[in-house]
């Protein structure tokens, strides 16, 4: 391992593939942590929040990686790949909580990949397409700070396991918050073409917000947020027209289905394979 | 009595020395995610891992790592425990591990903000003190919050115009 070159030794002492880190295929992201329910705690409730959360985290992930060789630049597109792995790693970790507490064992692949439209829990406002860069920079800012409100009061939840994720989420969401907020105040203050589409996101994103106050009360923060951020960018706040309907009752739009079909493609034709 | 304690000394050393499969000039130790080693009554040996970040990809692989390091020691039964709580911090990676960074042309990170309600937005830019890990100037900038991993920032030296990786606090 003395070797200059660190991306040399990547390559050092395996025989199979074990070096590679998609190659393998994964093992349970919570093996080995105490998984057992406390008292007192709804085990079904619990297992009903962590895949709500999951799922906007999956299905965020996988409209993340739709920008990756169509971003503005590369950077943009390491970045926006970044926070969906970030997100796919959450959504692993809450999944796997999930079968644990509800009692059906059920790993992460069974929620991912073996479940239908109908009984995803995410907010429209993760599974609606990407539209173009503002559109998605203004829905990331929007859910990111929603998330980390929500992440920041559930690191304190009585589930331990919960809590621990929601307490390393937290750190990683203040970094994808952080990366939506200036982009947005970029392009709200930039040429009068950024203006305009930035301005009109933030109306596209307004009907769905009302959805993501429905289990837990951090309106107030992420009304601040907002607010803080349109002063800067010199935008208005959108004015706040809700949708009838929730994805949280597993009543979506069009485009959840065909985001299904391609993210659970492969493992529905190979429901045994690994790789 | 005395050969358990060596035995889990050894063991310790062993876990402690494996690479990091991302950052590959440090140890596991040295990142600060190898949270512990102990010897159970059974002579299980059980190590505990932390991911730096929840999407982690090398997270499998470093526990098979360990694991495999471990048994080609001669500990035939291992254990490798995943431990979330409390969360990895960049505040973790050692001195020494520092050290091996800067010496690879890697920025090392800053103290991490402290942990107390909740994280306020900032919109002005910050001036963040991060000096060039090739000639020390400190007029350097970044160019890209996220880089090929998600533990490093891409930064720029405006001294000897050379770009570096710097790994984040978190
Ligand atoms: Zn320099």
């Amino acid at each position: 391992m003395s070797d200059d070159h660190v991306y040399l030794t990547l390559a050092e002492g395996h025989e199979d593939d074990a070096r590679w880190a998609y190659g393998t295929g994964f093992e349970d992201p919570l093996h080995g942590v105490d998984t057992t329910v406390p008292e007192g705690i709804d085990a079904r409730e619990l297992a009903a929040l962590c895949v709500a959360l999951a799922d906007d985290a999956l299905v965020s992930a996988q409209r993340l990686a739709e920008w990756i060789t169509r971003a503005p630049e590369l950077e943009e597109e390491v970045a926006l790949a970044n926070i969906g792995l970030d997100l796919l790693g959450q959504a692993r970790l809450l999944y796997s909580r999930a079968g644990q507490a509800d009692g059906t064992g059920r790993d992460e692949d069974a929620y991912a990949y073996f479940r239908d439209a109908g009984d995803f829990r995410n907010v429209r406002l993760a599974e609606v397409p990407n539209g173009d860069f503002a559109f998605s920079i203004v829905r990331l800012l929007m859910l990111s700070s929603w998330r980390l409100a929500h992440f920041e009061q559930l690191a304190s939840h009585p589930d331990p396991v919960l809590a621990a994720i929601a307490a390393k989420g937290v750190k990683e969401l203040a970094y994808h918050r952080q990366y939506a907020a200036e982009w947005a105040v970029r392009l709200g203050d930039g040429t009068d073409e950024s203006h305009r589409r930035t301005r009109r996101a933030l109306e596209q994103v307004a009907p769905y917000v009302g959805e993501l106050f429905t289990a837990c009360d951090v309106r107030d923060e992420v009304v601040a947020v907002l607010r803080q951020v349109t002063e800067a960018a010199g935008l208005p706040m959108p004015v706040y027209r809700p949708l009838p309907g929730s994805g949280r009752h597993g009543e979506h739009t069009e485009h959840l289905a065909p985001l299904l079909a391609e993210l659970q493609g492969v493992a529905r034709a190979h429901p045994e394979a690994t790789w | 009595m005395v050969t358990t304690l060596l035995d889990a000394r050894r063991a310790r050393h062993i876990a402690a020395q494996v690479p990091d499969p991302e950052l590959p000039m440090l140890t596991l130790a040295d990142l600060g995610v190898l949270r512990g080693v102990e010897l159970a009554e059974d002579g299980t040996v059980v190590a505990s891992l932390t991911p730096t970040y929840s999407g982690c990809p090398a997270m499998a692989e470093m526990r098979a790592d360990v694991a495999a390091r471990l048994r080609d020691e001669g500990y035939t039964r291992v254990e490798i425990r995943t431990v979330l709580d409390p969360p990895w911090t960049s505040d973790w990676i050692t001195p020494a591990g520092r050290r091996k960074l800067a010496e690879h042309g890697i920025a090392p990170p800053g103290p991490a903000a402290p942990r107390s309600g909740p994280v306020p937005l900032v919109l002005s830019p910050t001036r963040q003190a991060v000096s060039c890990p090739r000639c020390g100037s400190a007029d350097t900038e970044e160019t890209s919050r996220f880089a090929a991993t998600s533990c490093k920032a891409l930064w720029r030296c405006r001294a000897c115009r050379e770009p570096f990786e710097y790994v984040k606090e978190i």
